[in-house]
Parts: structure tokens; C-alpha cells; sequence
């Protein structure tokens, strides 16, 4: 460990700010582009079967 | 030249792009748990117990997240050079749903290099903003990205869009060397690269293994996002196909 006290390892002698804003960005972006996919295929899945229902096609009972 | 077999029938059924929306399913959670452990460990590695650097204290470990996401950033637009020259010379269709879905998570690494740079330029250089070589060319490559999103929301037809697309995705790409020997062709204020090739890294070990980690994991995330976001897109574009229509059935039965 390269820190005295879990306070010093915050404050990053005195970069902290600079330090956390960064890794705090960077988990933000690794998340959105990680779970915006999954949210655009469930509203994708649900207009398709709306569209499906219209249509009034068989494999709504698959 | 012969061309193995397998590396033929592979070649074939990346032209199906239901062939590879039910391959890439099982892939996903393995890169996320790879993505998550490697990341996890470089960055902690790299926050906790690698030593602070002599000149710059710990401002220094904004390098853990910094070049791995502009190697990212880097990597995703030669990805899509790379679909741009199979869309125009194969017209192969998933090339095409590839480049649709990258240019966003492509653009976000350049966002992310870009801001953490300037983050960590004010305690280092002194400023957020230097009309820099290496800064400058990144900075085109965000619009490049930018350009690419743009182009395909501005034309109607899709096969226009995307043709149109892959051109600006191959033209780009002079930009990438620029990149990368900025640094040796112009003066600059930015450091040369950590790791080389050809070379030993500068550093000691306990600096470097944390980052190569980070940048593995960033591009286990990577691919993670691009073929999440390249399966919606096959979803979207195949939707009058009956075994998307199945798909989307069975989704609802489940629900």
C-alpha cells in the first residue's frame, strides 16, 4: 500500500480532485455504453411486438 | 494464395448477421466478468499501490484510465476503417451495422482521453488546454467521430448513409498515424508513449502491469459495448425477418 491512512489515499496529495474526477468520468462512460444497448433492445423488443400484435401475426403465441 | 477453409466458411457467415447475433449471446457476459476483474485490478493497482510518480505526485494515475481510453479511442476507429473498406468492397451488411453502432462508443473514449487529458494537463502542464500536436489530432478524431454519427442521421436512404459512412471511415483513417507520431514529429508537450513495441516500457513494473491490466479490461468493456450495440442494430434493421419477429415473441412470452 502506497498510502498511510485511507484519508491520505482521498486526498491523492492533494490531487485528489484531479484523480477521482477522472476515474469518476471514465466509470460513468464504461457504464453508459455498456447499458444503453440493453435499454434500446427492450424498447426495440416492445415496439416490435406492438407491431407484431398489429398485424395480427401468429407467433405472438410462440 | 490459399485461404484456409474454416477462415472461408467464417468469412461466410459473418454475410448472415442473425448467424452472428446468436454466436456473440454466450460471449457477453465472459467480456463483461473479464472486463470488470482486469479493470478493477489495474485500477486499483494503479490508485493504491503503485508508487507516486517523482515529478508529478499522484496526478500520475490518471494514467490508468487516460491511455487506455485513448488507445480505445484509436482502436475503435480502425475498427471501423476496417468495416468501411469490407462495406465498400464486399457490401457486406454487418460491416455496415458494426460501423453504426461503434462511432458513438468511439466518439465517448475520444470525449473521455480528451477531458481526462486536460484533467490531468492543469496540475502537470500548468493549463486544461494546449493547442498541442497529440491533443489537436485527437481532438479531429472526436470530430471525425462526430462526423461519421452525423452523416449516417442526415441521409434518408440507408444504403447511401452507410456507403457514405465507410468513405469517411477510410479517409479518416490518415489521421491515426498522425496520432500516433505526433509526438516524435513535433514538438510537443505531451510525453511519448508508456509502452512501445520495440521497446522495454521507461517505467518500473509496478507502474506498467497495472496499466497494460487497465487497457486490457478497457478493451474487454470495448467489445462488450460494440456487440451489444451491433445486436440491437441487427435487430433493428432485420425486424421484417421471421426469425427476428420469433425472437421478439419469444422475448414477450418470457416477460
Amino acid at each position: 500500500m502506497n498510502f498511510e491512512s485511507f484519508s491520505a489515499f482521498l486526498a491523492m496529495g492533494g490531487h485528489g480532485p484531479y484523480v477521482w474526477s477522472c476515474y469518476g468520468l471514465t466509470l460513468a462512460v464504461l457504464l453508459f455504453n455498456g447499458l444503453a444497448p440493453g435499454r434500446r433492445q427492450r424498447r426495440f423488443l416492445r415496439e416490435q411486438r406492438a407491431r407484431q400484435r398489429r398485424q395480427e401475426q401468429p407467433q405472438e403465441q410462440a | 494464395m490459399k485461404v484456409p477453409a474454416p477462415l472461408v466458411r467464417l468469412w461466410h457467415r459473418l454475410g448472415s448477421p442473425r448467424w452472428f447475433f446468436e454466436t456473440t449471446a454466450p460471449w457477453l457476459p465472459w467480456l463483461l466478468g473479464f472486463g470488470v476483474v482486469l479493470l478493477g485490478a489495474g485500477a486499483f493497482w494503479g490508485l493504491a499501490l503503485a508508487p507516486a510518480d517523482y515529478l508529478q505526485g499522484n496526478s500520475f494515475r490518471i494514467i490508468y484510465v487516460h491511455v487506455p481510453a485513448a488507445i480505445l479511442a484509436q482502436s475503435c476507429y480502425m475498427l471501423m476503417g476496417t468495416c468501411g473498406v469490407v462495406l465498400l468492397v464486399w457490401r457486406m451488411k454487418l460491416a455496415d451495422m458494426v460501423l453504426e453502432a461503434a462511432a458513438p462508443i468511439g466518439a465517448s473514449f475520444t470525449a473521455l482521453a480528451l477531458v481526462t487529458g486536460a484533467v490531468w494537463g492543469k496540475p502537470t502542464w500548468g493549463t486544461w488546454w494546449a493547442w498541442d500536436a497529440r491533443v489537436t489530432s485527437m481532438l479531429i478524431l472526436l470530430f471525425l467521430y462526430l462526423g461519421i454519427i452525423g452523416l449516417r442521421q442526415a441521409l434518408a436512404r440507408p444504403e447511401a448513409a452507410g456507403r457514405a459512412c465507410a468513405i469517411l471511415a477510410i479517409v479518416g483513417l490518415v489521421n491515426i498515424p498522425i496520432i500516433k507520431y505526433s509526438v516524435d514529429w513535433w514538438l510537443t508537450l505531451h510525453q511519448p508513449s508508456t509502452f512501445k513495441l520495440t521497446e522495454k516500457p521507461a517505467m518500473p513494473p509496478s507502474m506498467w502491469i497495472p496499466l497494460l491490466l487497465s487497457v486490457l479490461g478497457f478493451y474487454a468493456l470495448f467489445i462488450w459495448s460494440v456487440l451489444q450495440s451491433t445486436r440491437v442494430v441487427v435487430l433493428e434493421r432485420e425486424r421484417r425477418t421471421a426469425w427476428v419477429q420469433n425472437f421478439a415473441a419469444e422475448q414477450g412470452s418470457k416477460a
